[in-house]
């Protein structure tokens, strides 16, 4: 006894009931159905959580799977609820979402665009996976992110700052809360001219890949606008352990101020290296020669350790917004409350946007009364929503990424402990770091229409 | 059969055998069971081991028969994928063209570059290899870009021409890969009681392939042209002294091997269209190095069995997190399971590597022939009383 | 010109450690025939040598400051370590800063002894096994390794600065008759690079007029022969290990300030060391070390604004196609000798 249907995929399902039969999971043909990949029907949903878990990212992609535990708690209404609390939007009441339960798969990426679409095939095609959300690199998140696009789930990007990921790969399955390299340079540009004035030249060392282009081009484009000029931009290999060789040529130059368009391990040692030739006590054409690091976490602060001290970057969030910058960024307290107490120490940025995505990911299921990819994806698109920390954010229809205010920080003088490491200089508001969705910087890529999978 | 011998056509049967049921063989836990985690037949996995299968039995045609050890075969893979994927970008999303033009494109690669290592033999040869691969890594990572796309990986767009083809599909997404129609990404799936098979177009595609390339490997493995391959392996100097010139064995060896990794290549790009650079990476290249030798070098199936060893390794132990770990031990008292997560934590999730170094260890330590040797000793166990054949399997030669 | 100094101090000083690393290498290469696999996680765990010191001198007590909070609004913790408490704060800070000379007198020892625990336990059974066997039991213990060290200090890069004294640069250029604050270098990366020659001067010296050093290079010429006059040169291989480990783990302890130690910064070296050993040429010492600066200098060269111009990417290939160009032209490397690591 056998039943076959033929879906519009073309996808054949056999389910040759045998004596046991009575006894199946019944979700699996129920699948078909319901007209989208994965689609629950237990009483339970099973997101996908893939991070770095070995290579030079292992610890920003541990910080982020500690998030998404700590947002699947809350949603299953354990712990203390964090930011579901002080989240604008109330349609969730910790009853799991649309009432199943959430289970959770984690899987390793290697940050390595290969590792991370296996890793998410397997949660897609063995676990059942209805979301894939983590990464924490933007080869990584481009790379899985076009892979949930064909296969019908949702992803929602961790830790990825490249111009691309919501510009010329953008893809209708695929949502960023993080913010970009554009944005960086905008939120950056006004405070460089007022702590260095606005007749400066800069030296640019880039890693040579694609998310180091976007990013220089980003501040080259806004720093010049101010009035710099720039003296160089150099490409190193993602391999370089030792920077010498690139920073030498910088003391010369005529250049007053060094820009790292680095990463990770990169910039640590980039920066590292940059402190031990001298750059920091350097003068230039009768200014102080300054760093500046338009994207750096507190991990990578902590790896930098004394060598970070008073140098210039944006962040995401901070744990410390709430306190010191009012109560426009409620949620953050909340937040930091449950994850300290859970955790023992505050989260990082790539911590609050992992559990911000997967509440902005349950809530938008919850409006939207079905896990369907397409449904999902208009509930998100043009959403705007507060009290996840970022203060007032909107999802933007066009591009999927979302808007909200950018903080601009500095390495800490003197730290008290090693949570303190960044400080706040400023907040640059929305409206600053807004762009047009067809700014030349994210042309050449189309959202496509959504993909509901199978 | 096939003109093989009795003993060779038995091993390609069982191997034909293994690889058209691994769906029901990889999946022998109930779904929604504790031990599901350890199932591994699902499309993406199955892929992987048949493909990278190919790719280690064509690594070992180089490296078992002549000994030359090869530390940049990933190259010939990388070139498979990023030709392969390019063909879908402009022709059409059929496989069969991107297959065959990753096949020689890979080809041609080998062929120069083994023209120019093949001067030099020993470690000499190999870091020579070794080079040319990580040039072709660091360049497609970052000069290369318009061609490779860098860091993201080569990916289909909707602005692609596909001259035979589509640039959209009807719904409005990137086509997919097929063979005449059928969808390599579509999957059959049935329901046997408690447990959930599934069958997968593109992994039936990759696993008839494998078995042309496992029977072509036996055929070169049993001709003149493996003997003479055998021949540079255990006395070079003495094959030149007989008026024998080496070079254009080894070269045609190298190059059939270039071949098969980039018909691997080809294929894991027809699976999931996308190219990254790292397939270039020296440690993808140490990968199927650890691969053949794992299995054992040398011999027919340990390559294979060394390919899937690895993948699962990578695959299936990485995503066992803690809270897998703790149902697991769920029916134990509190502090019990506790204790028993503590101690196997380090080894799971993002301990895999330790697991899979460990194992490296293990395998070398106690099995000098590889998995293969493992087999044989287990299969000794069950005919020690049979008559003593004395002679080890011809399958089996030892490594280098 | 200044330019061009500076680089080639940058090629001196990544020679510096590229000729260490490579060192060790070929020893255990040329006198034992083993491919190590492992020698960049031995080069790894010397750099943690430093950091392990680094926690040892700064293991704290914790005091209650009730003024203060901590992020959750706790009353904060202030840690003071104890050799500020035994000490008085300002000698037990200097004893801190100077962790990376004092972990040199502990990574000895150390690394001594991880060498002959590695020989004795694992590589002697090696030994007439295939090269393939070597490579993969070597490089599953260097993967063990860097997952021990990961599982314990994390991912993150752990900074570990020299002491306060070496933190500033030294005006190389007024020696030459440059303007003052042209041609500066940092006094560590000096440090290093004088470090790396006495190490490898000592190496050398050991090996050249020592009885000792004399078997272990008849040995490396040929190991058969000696053996049939009598010596026994397994003991004295085992000291080689230990050696080649030892000059490993130094040149990973005096590296700690250059650049931050993280887990995986062995496997970072391991592919570059191989390409040095042998372009300068297998069980070649001296080729090793005159390859080690080679490579240094040429990368060091390769990055420069107008040489990426002129050919763009050649930063990232350089050692490569050094490594193409010399086996192309010296069929066994700068200084290989012939026969060894042929096959």
């Amino acid at each position: 006894m056998s039943k076959m249907n033929l879906t519009r995929r073309g996808v054949i399902k056999t389910g040759a009931v045998a004596g046991a039969g009575l006894a199946l999971p019944t979700y699996l043909s129920a699948a078909a159905h319901s007209g989208y990949t994965n689609a629950p029907t237990g009483d339970t949903v099973t997101l996908g959580f893939n991070v770095p878990q070995s290579g030079p990212y292992a610890d920003e992609g541990a910080d982020e799977l500690r998030a998404f535990e700590l947002a699947v708690e809350h949603l299953n209404g354990e712990g203390d609820g964090g930011m579901l609390s002080t989240f604008s939007s109330k349609v969730l009441d910790g009853t799991g979402i649309l009432g199943k339960k959430v289970q959770f798969v984690t899987g390793d990426t290697q940050t390595k665009s290969d590792a991370a679409r296996a890793s998410a095939k397997s949660m897609i095609e063995k676990d059942g996976a209805i979301m894939i959300s983590g990464g924490s690199s933007s080869g990584v998140a481009v790379a899985v992110q076009g892979l949930c696009q064909e296969a019908g789930v949702i992803f929602m990007a961790g830790l990825t700052h490249s111009n691309d990921t919501t510009g010329k790969d953008k893809k209708a399955n695929g949502f960023r809360h993080f913010f970009n390299a554009y944005m960086s340079a905008a939120a950056l540009a006004p405070v460089l001219k007022n702590l260095y004035g606005d007749d400066r030249a800069a030296y640019h060392l880039t890693a040579d890949y694609t998310w180091g282009w976007t990013q220089q081009e980003s501040i080259q484009a806004a720093t010049e606008a101010l009035g710099w000029t720039t003296v160089n931009n150099v490409l190193t290999p993602l391999a370089a352990t030792d920077f010498s060789s690139y920073i030498t040529p910088v003391l010369n130059s005529g250049a007053d101020v060094l820009v790292l368009n680095h990463y990770g391990g990169n910039m640590v040692n980039s920066l590292t290296n940059a402190v031990q030739f001298g750059l920091r006590d350097k003068q230039v054409n009768g200014k102080n020669f300054e760093i500046v690091v338009p994207l750096y976490s507190e991990l990578m602060a902590k790896g930098a350790g004394q060598n970070i001290k008073g140098i210039v970057g944006s962040q995401n969030w901070d744990w410390k917004l709430e306190n010191q910058m009012g109560a426009k960024y409620a949620g953050t307290n909340a937040f930091v409350q449950s994850f300290g107490n859970k955790y023992g120490f505050p989260p990082s940025q790539a911590a609050q946007t992992c559990y911000a995505q997967t509440l902005l990911y349950a809530d938008a299921a919850a409006r939207a009364g079905t896990f369907n990819p397409c449904a999902l994806g208009e509930a998100l698109a043009g959403f705007e929503f507060d009290g996840l920390g970022n203060g007032p954010t909107l999802y933007r229809a066009d591009d999927h990424q979302c808007f909200k205010d950018v903080l601009v920080v500095k390495g800490a003088e003197n730290p008290e402990d090693e949570f303190n490491l960044v400080e706040i200089v400023e907040v640059t508001p929305t409206e600053q770091v807004t762009y047009a969705p067809d700014h030349p910087m994210f042309a050449g890529g189309a959202l496509g229409s959504c993909n509901p999978g199978a | 059969m096939f003109g093989l011998d009795k003993k060779d056509t038995t091993l390609l049967l069982i191997v034909a055998v293994l690889t058209m049921f691994a769906p029901f063989i990889l999946n022998p836990f109930p779904a929604g069971s504790g031990m599901a985690q350890f199932n591994a037949g699902y499309p993406d996995l199955m892929q992987r081991f048949v493909i990278f299968g190919i790719f280690a039995i064509g690594f070992n045609i180089l490296f078992g028969l002549t000994g030359y050890l090869s530390f940049g075969h990933a190259a010939f893979l990388g070139v498979g994928s990023y030709s392969a994927v390019w063909m879908f970008k402009l022709l059409s999303m059929n496989v069969i063209p991107a297959i065959i033009l990753s096949v020689i494109v890979a080809g041609v690669f080998a062929l120069i570059i083994g023209f120019v290592s093949l001067r030099r033999s020993g470690i000499y040869f190999s870091i020579l290899t070794l080079a040319f691969a990580q040039m072709s890594f660091a360049l497609a990572y970052s000069v290369l870009t318009p061609i490779t796309n860098g860091e993201t990986g080569l990916q289909l767009s909707l602005s692609d021409p596909r001259i035979l083809g589509t640039s959209v599909s009807a719904d409005g997404g990137i086509p997919v890969t097929s063979l005449f129609g059928i969808e390599m990404r579509s999957t059959a799936e049935m329901q046997l009681g408690p447990w959930l098979f599934q069958f997968n177009a593109g992994y039936y595609l990759c696993a008839v392939l494998m078995l042309v390339a496992f029977y072509l490997a036996i055929r070169i493995f049993r001709s003149p042209f493996g003997l003479m391959l055998r021949a540079v392996k255990s006395n070079q100097q003495r094959m030149n002294y007989t008026g024998l010139n080496a070079r254009p064995y080894t070269l045609a060896a190298f190059v059939i091997s270039g071949m098969y990794a980039g018909l691997a290549g080809g294929l894991l790009a027809s699976m999931d269209p996308l190219a990254g650079a790292e397939r270039m990476q020296w440690t993808a290249s140490g990968e199927v190095v650890l691969m053949t030798i794992l299995g054992g070098a040398g011999t027919l199936i340990g390559p294979v069995l060394g390919a899937g060893f690895i993948k699962y390794f990578e695959n299936i132990f990485s995503k066992i997190n803690d809270n897998v770990l703790h149902s697991w031990f769920a029916f134990m008292p509190d502090g019990l399971e506790d204790l028993m997560v503590t101690i196997v934590h380090p080894f799971v999730g993002k301990g895999w590597s330790l697991t899979l170094g460990l194992m490296f260890m293990a395998v070398v330590i106690f099995l000098p022939g590889g998995l293969v040797e493992g087999g044989q000793k287990i299969g000794k166990m069950f005919r020690r009383k049979k008559a003593v054949d004395g002679t080890p399997s011809a399958a089996k030669t030892p490594a280098e | 010109m200044d330019a061009i100094i500076l680089q080639i101090l940058n090629g001196l000083d990544k020679g510096s450690a590229y000729a260490l690393i490579a060192l060790g290498l070929t020893l255990i290469f040329g006198t034992l025939g083993v491919v190590n696999f492992a020698h960049g996680a031995l080069f790894m765990i010397g750099a943690f040598c430093a950091v392990t010191v680094q926690r040892i001198l700064s293991i704290s007590f914790e005091t209650v400051d009730p003024t203060k909070t901590d992020f959750l609004g706790n009353p904060s913790k202030i840690s003071t370590p104890y050799v500020e408490h035994w000490f008085g704060p300002e000698f037990g800070a200097t004893i801190i800063d100077w962790s990376v000379p004092i972990a040199i007198l502990f990574a000895i020892p150390i690394m001594i002894l991880i060498g002959f625990v590695m020989e004795r336990g694992l590589i002697k059974h090696f030994y007439k096994r295939p090269h393939a066997d070597q490579i993969l039991v070597t490089f599953g213990l260097a993967i063990v390794l860097q997952e021990v060290i990961k599982y314990y200090y994390g991912a993150n890069p752990i900074q570990t600065g020299a002491p306060m004294v070496f933190r500033g640069s030294f005006d190389f250029g007024t020696l030459l008759g440059f303007d003052p604050n042209v041609i500066i270098y940092p006094y560590w990366r000096l440090v290093y690079f004088g470090f790396a020659a006495l190490i490898i001067g000592a190496v050398f010296a050991f090996l050249q007029f020592t009885t000792f050093g004399m078997v272990v290079r008849a040995g490396m010429a040929d190991r058969e022969t000696v053996g049939l006059l009598g010596i026994n040169i397994d003991k004295r291989f085992t000291i080689m290990f230990g050696l080649a480990a030892a000059v490993a783990g130094l040149a990973g302890v005096m590296y700690a300030p250059i650049n931050a130690p993280n887990y995986h910064m062995g496997m970072d070296f391991l592919v570059l060391s191989f390409v040095v050993v042998v372009v300068g040429g297998m069980g070649s010492l001296p080729g090793a070390v005159l390859a080690g600066f080679l490579l240094g200098i040429l990368e060091s060269f390769a990055s420069m604004t107008q040489v990426i111009d002129l050919i763009p990417g050649i930063n990232q290939i350089i050692i490569y196609v050094v490594a193409i160009v010399v086996l192309l032209t010296r069929p066994r490397g700068l200084m290989g000798r012939k026969g060894v690591m042929e096959e």
